[in-house]
């Protein structure tokens, strides 16, 4: 991968690193009232998938939305007044961080009920293939995801009609606090089980952003080209509590070891040290980076904040499309 | 001269005209273009739209329902069939908390023009799984819409006015209407989702119906007339959004009311309709409103129990007369036809 290249995605990444941990402080002011799943540690799989996405394919996601929300080119101010409850919010404040939107990018929606937006995903792109258009269309899940059944339904679906959806399952090896231990067997192999569907499959390090962008470049060739869909398992490692803004070790579910394992193969400082080893980004652009990226974020969180809330009319509009 | 057309074929006209009229429109189901058509409502649908518009599916309700939410959000007017409501409930999930919830929790910005067709069974032993009526259950859910039409006209017209309704639709058959024949004008006509209609003007006592039930309420306003009683009957058509105030109309210049519904007593459609009236209108009320109802217990299969599950004519009858203090006609009580009670005439036997 070129450096100019990388260093976009770098910067993309350290985008939505920064901004998670900007909600992470400011969680504690309380003035956030909706639950929000932080994406730190997996930043590479939302900007190496998206990279290669044009604002006129699909992309639909889960509970751990934001990265791939920014990744797509969401809007940050109207995503920061979302989780603030705002009526400037991408969703005027009904959906919160689990329902994030933005159209004009397509990113379609958020939902958290784990595995349901994939065969929506798969919708979008029949849809738009009926008529007549060739969009690609990403269904971002975890692999929690991976044990639904609407996940094979939706597999099934899409190879039958080889439509072009590119499947990404980031693997971060926990559904909240429950290990793959008690979800899967051993040797359940999710390449394997996509080939009995008749999807292409290919596995990756999801903490990598140049293995996640050349197998996400594959995919989604793939798909434009009309090969059918592709199912993409990136390894990576969620670094926070499943759901707030906490460090939640000291559950006792996972160990010190292990998250400090992952720490050290934080894709945000793999991607700096690779562009430092080739001369492609020296201390002062990393400076000029984060202030630059700060300067974004205290604007989107002063929009945000000075924003007014939804009117009390606003209850019982929207329940029904006029 | 008027037309008659038999509902299914009146469904089987409103899905061709919708499909003539939008490019939008698709049909998909298990079993839409097989040689039974759904009860024949979507006989040659495919030959004359092509397998691209007219489709059968993987038995996947579930995720079919996500991929028809899906196409619908990028500009798609899906029209999806079940053959059963209890086949339906596999997408529990997509329905409530995707479709319905879409427009609201996205602020607006997104709408699901879905209209999902379920057919509720009767008789000829669909047992526990294959008979359910569960409009109560869609009904409960802000976001949805829910449709149950009594006539081939309403069903035509209604199934139109869903599949251009901009929000998701659960258009709900019943399997013994499918062979009723009834008046229904040629082209492209709506019944607006929402009203209700007064089918038989009273005095004496308002019959709530709905779907079937609509048809035993007829049969019961006969047996009623001999004892010198007058029901009126209101079919409401559409379960959600109700029709209150044609209701509470009706009930407001007769104080009474007997509340018929196609499914269980508790929770349900009768319950409701029960409730706004002990709310808006107890004043008026001449005695308590009643409801008939399903007892509390899955459909058993054999007819020697079947036969006793189901509310008919001469129940309802008997509710409305109890509600009157009027004795009934014995001689007219209960007409003996010698007919099955499992079917819904003698052209039915079986097996679905």
């Amino acid at each position: 991968m070129n450096a100019e290249t990388l260093g976009e995605l770098f910067y993309a990444m350290l985008r939505i690193r920064l901004v998670e941990e900007r909600i992470a402080e400011l969680y504690a002011e309380q003035e956030m009232r909706c639950p929000v799943h932080l994406c730190i540690g997996q930043e590479a799989v939302a900007v190496g998938v998206c990279a290669n996405l044009s604002p006129d394919d699909y992309v639909l996601s889960g509970h751990r939305s934001h990265g791939h929300y920014l990744a797509k080119g969401g809007n940050l101010k109207t995503m920061l007044a979302e989780l603030y409850g705002k009526v400037t919010g991408c969703a005027q404040g009904k959906g919160g961080s689990m329902h994030l939107v933005d159209l004009a990018v397509g990113f379609l929606g958020a939902a958290p009920i784990v595995g349901s937006t994939i065969p929506i995903a798969v919708g979008a792109a029949f849809g738009s293939a009926l008529r007549g258009e060739r969009r690609v269309a990403v269904a971002f899940f975890g692999e929690g995801a991976t044990e639904e059944g609407i996940f094979h339904e939706s597999l099934n679906f899409a190879a039958m009609k080889k439509l072009p959806v590119v499947f990404v399952c980031e693997n971060n090896l926990y559904s909240v606090y429950s290990p793959l231990s008690v979800r899967q067997p051993a040797e359940r192999d999710l390449m394997a089980i996509a080939a009995g569907h008749g999807v292409a499959a290919e596995r990756g390090d999801g903490n990598d952003v140049a293995v996640v962008y050349a197998l996400a470049g594959e995919a989604a060739a793939r798909a434009r080209q009309g090969g059918g869909p592709t199912l993409l398992e990136l390894t990576t490692y969620r670094w926070r509590e499943h759901c707030g803004p906490l460090y939640d070790n000291d559950l006792g579910y996972r160990s010190e070891a292990e998250f400090e394992g992952w720490r050290q193969r934080c894709p945000v400082a793999h991607a700096e040290r690779t562009l430092g080893a080739r001369g492609a980004l020296d201390e002062a652009e990393i400076a000029r980076m984060h202030a630059a990226i700060a300067a974004e974020i205290d604007d989107a969180v002063a929009f945000a904040k000075t924003s007014p809330f939804p009117k009390p009319s606003a209850l019982l509009e929207h329940v029904y499309a006029q | 001269m008027t037309r008659e057309l038999g509902f299914a074929q009146a469904i089987n006209e409103a899905l061709d005209l919708c499909l003539a009229n939008d490019p939008a429109v698709y049909v998909v189901g298990l079993g839409v273009p097989d040689p039974k058509g759904i009860f024949g409502t979507t006989l040659g649908l495919q030959q004359k739209y092509g397998s691209d518009r007219v489709m059968d599916m993987p038995t996947s309700e579930g995720g079919m329902t996500g991929v028809a939410i899906g196409s619908a959000l990028v500009g798609m007017r899906p029209i999806m069939t079940h053959q059963r409501v209890d086949f339906a409930l596999l997408a529990i999930e997509q329905i409530v908390n995707q479709a319905a919830k879409w427009h609201y929790m996205f602020g607006g910005k997104m709408r699901v023009p879905l209209v999902i067709r379920m057919i509720v069974g009767r008789g000829w032993g669909q047992g526990p799984q294959h008979s359910q009526s569960l409009q109560a259950w869609f009904a409960h859910v802000p976001g949805l819409k829910v449709v149950m039409p009594a006539t081939p006209y309403d069903a035509k017209g209604l199934l139109i006015a869903s599949v251009e309704d901009d929000s998701p639709v659960i258009f709900i058959e019943h399997r013994w209407l499918h062979n009723i024949v009834g008046h229904v004008p040629e082209g492209l006509y709506r019944v607006p989702i929402g009203e209700a209609r007064v089918v038989r003007e009273g005095r004496d006592l308002t019959i709530v119906a709905m779907s079937y039930m609509t048809l035993e309420a007829l049969r019961a306003a006969e047996l009623l007339r001999a004892d010198g009683v007058e029901a009126e009957i209101v079919d409401v058509r559409t379960v959600r959004p109700l029709d209150e105030a044609l209701i509470l109309a009706s009930v407001r210049k007769t104080g009474r009311a007997v509340a018929l519904d196609t499914s269980w007593k508790t929770a349900g459609f009768a319950a409701e309709i029960v409730a706004r009236i002990a709310e808006e209108v107890f004043a008026d009320l001449k005695a308590p409103p009643r409801r008939a109802a399903l007892p509390e217990c899955p459909t058993p299969t054999t007819p020697a129990l079947a036969n006793r599950y189901y509310p008919r004519a001469a129940d309802i009858a008997a509710a409305a007369r109890e509600l009157l203090g009027v004795a009934p006609d014995g001689a007219l009580a209960v007409p003996a036809t010698g007919l099955p009670l499992d079917v819904p005439d003698p052209s039915f036997t079986g097996p679905f």
